[in-house]
């Protein structure tokens, strides 16, 4: 399954903003719509090219926030206040603009429908974004593999995509969302209140795991990694995927 | 004709050189931190390098006797296929030359092998003549774990996925096997300066 994704050149499209929503203070989602875009795997990214009219260029990679399916796309940002192309996309870009974005890239950190047992994915802030295209294609696919999502954010205000989230954990098709709150916690909390380490993990991740897929900043990454290896589950069944506030 | 993005400026950096910042990367003072899975740790007193495949004898060293060989000081510039560039950073490695001098090999190519399992692929000729180091520090300190150590391969040359963390030694092979992310969509040379990030690049 893996190397299946990406074959022959990764071409520049044109990706038009067909709409833009914010999702927290600092995060949009941009809905844009790619002439002849060849369909993607959950957990994929792009990559995305602004040019200025003097014809300078930058480049960005985000990840991809939707499930497979026609030409839209949705790519979920955080705005870097010091960033390059972050601050254009979740500022200025608005429904009508036009830039170039390639891609599906990525054929590893993806959604596995049958892996044999029970998933878990960890987000850390926007490090949910490739896992929530994964639970929207599970979704969509109506996969059953029991599927588990804990997600760290600073507070509630901070959560992306909270409605649709919980929409999701009272669905009873298998799929249960788990948060953690580490800054500030809503005054009838009854979720986690702290960051994600050994012991948080070891409430909630089910002992027959058969692959996690841990998505955030390095620092986030690195202590769930860890704190699951030492939890005694297998290394070759947990991906990461990590992203820093560089240049953004 | 490029699609012009209205009101986009960019924030251009004008202390970055631009012959050495390859086309679609932009310069960072930070270092992040890329890999598929979880660090591993490796006790150094378990830790051994080899060199394998298509030779004619197997060669080894343990921890030791790798810091015991005459290593260098290398300032190289380094590019990731996520688009960050670092300048002048200095390492501290034996060369790759060093570890392969007396070995007799028809392979024109190699598989680097890692802790953890990743691989990753190069022509023979691209880790020698002063190209590639079994690197052990960075910036004057020990190489750290997120960063790939106690040692990484550096191929400055190449994108960085090219210069494995955790390097536990090579596979001399004669033919060309794609390693991790060169089987993931990535770029099976990865050249900075052509752009080659992926496949058909």
């Amino acid at each position: 399954m893996e190397g299946a994704a990406v074959l022959g050149r990764l071409n520049w499209h044109v990706a038009e903003v067909a709409d833009v929503w914010p999702e927290t203070d600092r995060v949009k989602t941009l809905a844009l719509d790619v002439e002849g875009w060849p369909g993607h795997r959950a957990g994929q990214h792009v990559d995305v090219r602004l040019t200025a009219d003097d014809g300078y260029q930058a480049q960005r990679s985000y990840s991809i926030a939707s499930p497979d399916g026609g030409p839209r796309v949705e790519l979920t940002v955080e705005r870097i206040d010091d960033g390059e192309v972050s601050p254009y996309l979740t500022g200025d870009a608005h429904a009508g603009d036009r830039f170039e974005l390639r891609g599906p890239v990525g054929g590893y950190f993806v959604w596995d429908p049958d892996p044999g047992g029970p998933v878990l994915l960890v987000g850390g802030g926007s490090g949910v974004v490739p896992l929530m295209a994964m639970v929207r294609q599970r979704t969509a696919n109506h996969d059953e593999v029991p599927t588990k999502l804990l997600y760290s954010a600073r507070s509630w205000e901070d959560v992306i995509y909270r409605d649709e989230l919980g929409r999701y954990g009272k669905r009873g098709d298998g799929l249960e969302v788990v948060f953690t709150l580490t800054r500030e916690q809503p005054p009838d909390w009854t979720g986690f209140g702290r960051r994600v380490d050994r012991e948080l993990l070891s409430q909630v991740a089910p002992p027959d795991l058969s692959l996690t897929l841990v998505c955030g900043p390095t620092p986030f990454v690195e202590a769930v990694a860890e704190a699951l290896v030492g939890l005694g589950h297998e290394p070759s069944r947990i991906k990461t995927e990590r992203f820093g506030p560089t240049g953004g | 004709m490029p699609i012009i993005s209205r009101g986009f400026k960019g924030r251009r950096r004008d202390d970055a050189p631009r012959d050495r910042v390859p086309p679609g990367q932009y310069v960072t003072d930070d270092f992040p931190v890329l890999s598929a899975g979880p660090t591993p740790h490796t006790p150094l007193d378990q830790w051994d390098f080899t060199i394998v495949g298509e030779v004619d004898e197997r060669r080894r060293w343990t921890w030791d006797e790798l810091r015991a060989l005459p290593s260098e000081t290398i300032t190289v510039d380094i590019s990731c296929v996520t688009k960050w560039t670092k300048l002048d950073t200095v390492w501290e490695g034996v060369s790759v030359d060093t570890l392969l001098d007396g070995v007799e090999t028809s392979a024109e190519y190699l598989t680097v092998f890692c802790d953890g399992g990743y691989t990753t692929n190069l022509p023979l000729a691209d880790v020698t003549g002063g190209q590639a180091w079994i690197a052990f520090a960075y910036d004057g300190e020990p190489l750290e774990p997120e960063h790939g150590g106690p040692a990484r391969l550096l191929v400055p040359h190449l994108y960085f996925w090219k210069s494995a963390k955790w390097v536990r030694g090579l596979r001399l092979t004669a033919t060309d096997e794609l390693g991790f992310w060169e089987s993931n969509g990535y770029h099976n040379y990865g050249d900075p300066w052509k752009e080659q990030r992926y496949w058909g690049d």
